[in-house]
């Protein structure tokens, strides 16, 4: 594989295909199975986990713009070293920014804001994405990709903080579902997070399943 | 020493790195199918997190506070842990061909797990001194071995089960019994300290 050569583009996609394929088929959480530190770590609380799932997304439009547009004068060799260096640099951008002007939600993500660095969903973007394609196909990429960890970000702490404790807190408001004495704090518990994570990628894997047997049977 | 003692039965088990920090849930998920090399995966994030915050703690303290480049540490980590891990794949490679072959793209994997980067993350943040960082590592790296290695013998049987509704077969139920794990090491909190 030559990534500095311009004939090595990858053949031309669907631009739309680009951007689509992240949020729900191949969304990078639920179905990929990456990033699972994170969402397991922050999800307690809904709006820590969105923020948490906007935060990698602005590291990974920044590294997938950054490498598309460098891509080409990167040896192979050194493409590693040179990608978390990139990485590295957006995170610690990323951190400085949220340590500055959101100190709550810098406070509340702790350890899991620098170790953005070691996500998979972004190494894997930068490398098997932008390092091939040129700028606009890796924008609406990260952006895809952006909007899928969003989505499972915002499902995962929804799920948790409405069963643990009742009620989303949304910023200002605190949108109170069921009585707190409904509720199961096992959720919000470490264990709660494995188990909810579990249970859905159990269903979109049933779900995948039946849709499979489905068109078997069609055929 | 009591200290010392309270800062391992912690690190070790009350803020276990995978069940309560969730930290290297990739490698525990990839790599616990078969004891050995759960095992050894175990004993190499264990050696390389031992090596790792020596080096990381030598350089903070001597070379990035003094010059006021602490923003800098989350880059120069990730570097030094990449190198550690280059340096364990060359000796497993040599001299432990066989779980080399069984570890396979989990060891080059290992420069991005976050049990690495993250426990030496903690020794900084937490402003721990050399010796309790040392403990502190070395209970963050043995609760990893301890729970990679209870799960792959966990792992190993649930394999063997007939009767899990085939969606739930594989990642699912793994995480579903982890999250058991956790309930019952959520025992353990109120020790240490």
């Amino acid at each position: 594989m030559e990534a500095n050569a311009d004939v090595n583009l990858a053949p031309k996609q669907d631009l739309n295909e680009v951007f689509l394929v992240g949020i729900i088929r191949e969304n990078p959480v639920l179905v990929m199975l990456l990033s699972l530190c994170p969402i397991l770590g922050v999800s307690s609380n809904f709006v820590n986990s969105v923020g948490m799932g906007v935060i990698t997304g602005v590291v990974i439009l920044f590294t997938n713009i950054m490498i598309s547009l460098s891509g080409r004068f990167i040896p192979n060799e050194i493409r590693i070293p040179v990608i978390i260096t990139i990485i590295a640099t957006a995170v610690t951008i990323m951190e400085m920014l949220t340590n500055a002007f959101l100190p709550d939600l810098h406070a509340a993500l702790g350890i899991f804001l620098p170790l953005i660095v070691v996500n998979c969903i972004v190494f894997g973007r930068a490398e098997g994405f932008a390092l091939k394609n040129k700028l606009l196909p890796s924008i609406l990429d990260a952006l895809g990709i952006t909007i899928g960890l969003v989505l499972a970000f915002g499902l995962m702490g929804f799920v948790r903080e409405l069963l643990g404790t009742g009620a989303i807190g949304l910023l200002v408001l605190d949108l109170r579902i069921f009585p707190a004495e409904f509720a199961v704090p096992l959720f919000v518990m470490p264990a709660g997070a494995f188990i909810v994570l579990g249970v859905i990628v159990g269903i979109i894997s049933t779900i995948k399943i039946s849709k499979a047997s489905k068109e078997k049977k069609n055929a | 020493m009591h200290d010392f003692i309270g800062l391992f039965v912690g690190a070790f088990l009350v803020q276990n790195v995978v069940l309560a920090s969730f930290l290297g849930i990739c490698p525990l998920l990839g790599v616990s199918k078969k004891q050995s090399s759960a095992f050894g995966m175990g004993v190499a994030v264990l050696f390389v997190i031992m090596a790792a915050s020596v080096m990381t703690f030598a350089i903070y303290h001597n070379i990035l506070a003094p010059f006021n480049l602490q923003f800098m540490r989350t880059i120069v980590f990730v570097l030094i842990n990449a190198s550690f891990v280059q340096f364990v794949e060359m000796f497993i490679k040599k001299f432990m061909p066989p779980l080399y072959k069984s570890l396979g793209i989990f060891l080059p994997l290992m420069a991005t797990n976050c049990a690495i980067l993250g426990a030496v993350l903690i020794n900084i943040d937490r402003r721990l001194s050399f010796g309790e960082a040392m403990v502190n590592a070395f209970g963050i790296s043995a609760g990893f071995l301890l729970i990679i290695f209870i799960f792959s013998t966990i792992r190993e049987r649930l394999e063997l089960s007939s009767n899990i509704p085939k969606g739930f077969k594989g990642i699912p139920i793994a995480l579903l019994v982890v999250g058991i794990m956790s309930i019952a090491f959520a025992g353990f909190a109120g020790m240490g300290s």
